[in-house]
């Protein structure tokens, strides 16, 4: 907590558009960070289509999401950038005056970073757990209702329900069990996403009696002051049935959402960021935004589009990052200087 | 063309004329029907394109494959019609197809 780190620029987003920022900033001698909420880069590419081919990438006739991802990640190897995966940008200060700008970004676990330029590359928005459909369930979230397992000590000796049939639903069912007082899994029907082995795991434990597993979908909870005592699952079979439950772990995927972005003083239409199209500059000098979040006349949500986008921007970051330098415009193709940058020369 | 009625969760009805071949979700994008978010693009990697199909039609959408299974796990209010449609494609035996939107996407 209270780390600070001084660079040049903070990426918000390490998608394929935010990676490819880095190139571009990296050949103009400007350093980064990027701040990810996912554990890994890739963003969208990584996280929703790592399989899927991607057909429109220039000079790439068929690339998968995470393919690109790795591509990318190689290129920008040589500049060094230095990633905070799991981490929201929760606060954004200005510190400097619009002809030169500084920043304080600040994340949810307490790192703090000064900058000279913000890029925000959010795509979509931040990746946010998706909350299932139980009315009231607001009051019992942080006390009893969790998205995610922080402390394992929390669920000692407690009545536990888990819903969903992924990875995170049987992993947890599994490393829960020997702590919890009862573990009940909930899944809709009696397949499972889940690795095999997590879900044979899981089936010995129920055939052994050691805990259940309940086929439907919980439709209320019951409790005081946002601690459970049960929940009702209406089973697949339309029986109801009340289930004793202190601990509910709901694992229905990931939604996006803009989050503490919308808080920063950004001017917004409709969830994106307005930026003119010579810098891709923000209303806030200094803030720039890049790829999917962004909005301007003729805006196409593609990757090349944000590639292209990272390559202008960064020129104005140049400026702000070195006042007195002149920039003269080379292509790595015969720039010595760009060459050795890249370590091919 | 093939003809395709979309009911919201308000109960209003809006029809379309869609072509063989496209799908269901990218018919919706296309018009604009309210309650298809799609923010996915149709890659089946994100269930907000969940609809519940006329029971009548519902045999005549095709079984979901175990990737929308799996996706459909991650919708809001599943039911046995449940599908996501983008994974619906357009037939000439779908003419007539009404799905019903739920009142959120996840």
């Amino acid at each position: 907590m209270g780390e600070s780190i001084t660079t040049d620029v903070v990426i918000v987003g390490a998608g394929p558009v935010g990676l490819f920022a880095v190139f571009e900033l990296g050949l103009l001698d400007v350093r980064c960070h990027l701040i990810d909420i996912l554990p890994k880069a890739g963003g969208q590419c990584a996280e929703l289509y790592p399989e899927k081919p991607i057909y429109d990438i220039p000079g790439h006739p068929n690339v998968t999401g995470q393919g690109l991802v790795d591509n990318l990640m190689k290129q920008i190897e040589p500049f060094q950038p230095v990633f905070h995966y799991g981490e929201m940008v929760e606060a954004l200060e200005v510190l400097g005056t619009p002809e030169a700008p500084a920043f304080r970004v600040k994340t949810d676990s307490g790192l703090s970073l000064e900058c000279k330029a913000v890029i925000v590359a959010a795509g979509g928005g931040s990746f946010q757990p998706k909350k299932p459909p139980i009315d009231g369930i607001e009051a019992y979230e942080g006390k009893s209702v969790f998205y995610a397992v922080r402390k394992m000590e929390d669920y000692r000796d407690k009545n536990v329900v888990i819903v969903g049939g992924g990875d995170s639903a049987l992993d947890w069912t599994l490393n829960l069990h020997p702590l919890a007082k009862r573990i009940t899994l909930v899944h809709r029907r009696d397949d499972f996403r889940a690795a095999p082995h997590s879900v044979n795991a899981m089936r010995e434990l129920v055939a052994a009696g050691k805990m259940d597993l309940r086929l439907g979908q919980i439709e209320s909870l019951e409790g005081v002051d946002g601690f459970l005592s049960s929940a009702t699952l209406l089973g697949s079979d339309k029986t109801k049935t009340v289930l004793p439950c202190e601990r509910l772990i709901p694992f229905f995927g990931l939604t996006m959402k803009l989050g503490p972005i919308g808080d920063w003083g950004l001017n917004l239409n409709e969830n994106l960021i307005p930026v003119d199209t010579e810098k891709f500059e923000t209303n806030v000098p200094g803030i720039f935004a890049i790829g999917d979040i962004n909005t301007y006349a003729g805006k196409l949500k593609l990757i090349l589009c944000g590639f292209h986008e990272g390559a202008l921007a960064a020129q104005k970051i140049h400026r702000y990052v070195y006042p007195d330098k002149k920039l003269t415009f080379q292509y790595t193709t015969s720039s010595s200087s760009l060459q050795k940058k890249l370590g091919v020369n | 063309m093939v003809k395709i009625t979309y009911i919201d969760s308000f109960g209003e009805s809006r029809s379309i004329e869609a072509e063989e071949g496209t799908t269901v979700m990218e018919n919706a994008i296309r018009n604009s029907i309210p309650e298809i978010v799609a923010e996915c693009g149709g890659g089946c990697a994100c269930a907000t394109c969940h609809v519940y199909v006329d029971e009548a039609w519902y045999p005549l959408t095709g079984q979901p494959s175990a990737k929308e299974e799996d996706m459909l796990d991650f919708a809001y209010k599943v039911q046995a019609n449940s599908r996501l449609s983008c994974q619906i494609k357009v037939t000439s035996a779908l003419d007539g197809l009404i799905v019903t939107t739920p009142d959120r996407q996840g």
